[in-house]
């Protein structure tokens, strides 16, 4: 009998089997479920109207409005409403919920805060109704999004089915240089295979460059993981994740798990099956940039040079952590966006945005010219906060740079990394950062 | 299930992503109403000269056609609600997105995603009648002897025959006699 892969390993001892082998539907515990502001509504009208208003035990639940707020019309504010009342209902039932609403100020970007505040740990199956919510993978986790009326079911009962995806491996060695990110990794192998290259499986990143590498550059892997069409990224944990961990008060305690010596059950087997094995060597990659109108339209920048933009964009859960504003700032230190470029600045969390200003990158920021808000998904999807016109460019850290998506219908995105970003928005053309 | 889905025909190119299907610019809206009004409005008119929806946001079509990956990207519920408000009864792809794919079959909005063995759009045009027989598994043109399979839906099959997810759970939890 051949190994098992991390997330098959996952899968099976959320649904009680010794083993689960890809294309078999299994059910399976959810240990966590994401709710934001946009995709809640009907999950909360499932909840109510057909499983009694009654929230499944054992289920931990973190709301993170983030879309639209601080709320951007009245239908925002409607939706919103309608969470806090949420909140307040399971609260009353003593749910193990756990809420960023915006009062108080400690909110932001859901994919950022829902691991940065500790509640994702390895080994869990976490699901929420965005499709970004593989990004929680980067920890070990098995984690991916789905639609509302799902978020409503797993409400009501706890558990969710799921096809078991094959996995693709995705091995990287070598030593990124330094004008190159996570992003550009990820948009060199959706390059590579397409935005359905990975459809339905699983993308498990390992390696000697992915050890090496920080969990704000590993959840960029994760994060995007959706944009090849996969069902879930996944990282093997190790002491990166257990650091990330016990710096948010985890203890090496979780379902089935009781020691560090458990972690076998963790790891991939040497003898798993993968669907296909992908070999990449970091050192070799450069800047690279995917152009309108599908992630994987990737090139490199420097073939992009007469290519001018109106707007350079930091932010969203994909580019808005705070290395991603570290490295923006390294390159935009003592320079200032071209003339007739809009720099926008939009931390995802409220924290990053405390650190912003206590650690310097606010002066660098402002000194640049850019424009620095508060948290939210903002301008990534088209909800407000920079909003391209007709016939607009703009280069941005996000993940997707479909028709339409940052605005009017004929404007255009063009993805990349933070470093390229800033390089960019100095230049006033698309430009990789110096090596 | 029903077992026989007649109507006019769209036919659209392969990876059109939900945000295509329905723009963000409409998601602080659940109402399939008003969704249905907005669904595909972003299409660029250069590929598609024939809009999706009559000026008065009507829409006369009632099965898409697809090329491969349909429905990629957003998670939004409001795609496959929108376009099932708009009068869509299935979309034939050869590959669906999965969330997309997760969201019609567990969704209770009744529209189904049919996996084809070929990219039908090769054959069939925007505008064009057509019948799907579900029992069957077959796509029927007039315009053609032949019909073309499609895939059955595998283990989620008693998930579509409940009408969605929540009426299974519900039977499967014995919330409902």
């Amino acid at each position: 009998m051949s190994g098992q892969t991390i997330t098959e390993k996952i899968l099976a001892r959320k649904s009680d089997r010794d083993r689960v082998s890809p294309g078999e539907v299994v059910w399976a515990r959810v240990d966590g479920l994401m709710m934001h502001d946009v995709t809640s509504d009907l999950a909360i009208d499932i909840l109510n109207n057909d499983f009694g208003g009654r929230i499944a035990s054992g289920l931990k639940i973190v709301v993170v409005p983030d879309h639209y707020v601080p709320n951007k019309d009245i239908k925002s504010a409607a939706l919103y409403g309608k969470l806090k009342k949420f909140v307040a209902q399971a609260k009353a039932q003593s749910a193990d919920i756990h809420d960023y609403m915006i009062e108080g100020g400690d909110y932001g970007v859901c994919h950022y805060m829902v691991p940065e505040k500790g509640h994702v740990r390895e080994g869990e199956v976490w699901v929420g109704g965005d499709s970004h919510t593989c990004t929680y993978g980067a920890l070990g986790a098995f984690s991916t999004g789905f639609g509302s009326t799902e978020a409503g079911n797993v409400l009501g009962t706890g558990q969710m089915w799921f096809r078991v995806p094959e996995s693709m491996r995705l091995d990287v060695t070598g030593k990124m240089p330094r004008n190159v990110m996570a992003k550009d990794l990820f948009l060199r192998v959706v390059g590579d295979i397409g935005v359905d290259g990975a459809l339905y499986q699983a993308m498990e990143w390992g390696g000697e460059a992915i050890r090496n590498m920080s969990m704000d550059e590993r959840m960029t892997l994760t994060n995007m993981a959706i944009e090849a069409g996969a069902k879930n990224g996944i990282i093997e944990p190790d002491g990166t994740t257990f650091d990330h961990l016990f710096a948010r008060g985890a203890i090496l305690q979780c379902e089935g798990l009781a020691t560090e010596d458990d972690m076998d059950s963790l790891q991939s087997d040497t003898d798993a099956q993968y669907a296909s094995r992908i070999k990449y060597d970091a050192s070799g990659l450069e800047p690279l940039v995917a152009k309108p109108h599908l992630p994987s339209n990737v090139v490199p920048a420097s073939e992009l040079k007469n290519v001018k933009i109106d707007q350079a964009y930091l932010g969203s859960c994909t580019g808005g952590k705070w290395e991603d504003f570290v490295a923006a700032a390294e390159v935009l230190k003592g320079h200032k966006a071209a003339k007739g470029v809009r720099l926008l600045v939009v931390p995802s969390t409220a924290d990053i945005q405390r650190r912003i200003v206590r650690e310097g990158l606010y002066d660098i920021f402002m000194d640049a010219g850019a424009i620095v808000s508060a948290p939210t998904c903002g301008a990534c999807l088209g909800g407000y906060m920079g909003i391209l016109d007709k016939g607009e460019r703009c280069i941005s850290t996000t993940n997707r740079n479909f028709r339409g998506r940052m605005g009017h219908p004929d404007s255009e995105v063009y993805l990349a990394s933070p470093k390229t970003v800033a390089a960019s928005a100095i230049a006033g053309y698309i430009t990789g950062a110096n090596k | 299930m029903k077992n026989k889905i007649t109507g006019k025909v769209y036919v659209v190119g392969r990876d059109i992503d939900t945000d295509l299907v329905i723009p963000a610019r409409h998601l602080n809206d659940f109402s399939p109403s008003y969704l249905a009004k907005h669904a595909m409005e972003d299409l660029d008119p250069k590929k598609y000269p024939i809009p999706f929806l009559n000026k008065d946001g009507t829409c006369e079509y009632r099965i898409i056609i697809a090329g491969k990956n349909f429905g990629c990207g957003s998670s939004r519920e409001h795609a496959p609600i929108a376009l099932a408000a708009a009068g869509i009864r299935a979309v034939v792809a050869p590959t669906f997105a999965r969330i997309y794919y997760r969201n019609s079959v567990n969704g209770g909005a009744q529209i189904y995603p049919l996996e084809s063995t070929l990219e039908l759009g090769d054959f069939i045009q925007t505008g064009d009648e057509i019948e799907i027989d579900l029992e069957e598994r077959k796509v029927k043109s007039p315009k053609f002897e032949n019909s073309w399979p499609i895939r059955d839906f595998g283990p989620v099959a008693d998930i579509i025959e409940a009408g969605g997810l929540t009426a299974y759970n519900k039977k499967r939890l014995g919330l409902v006699a």
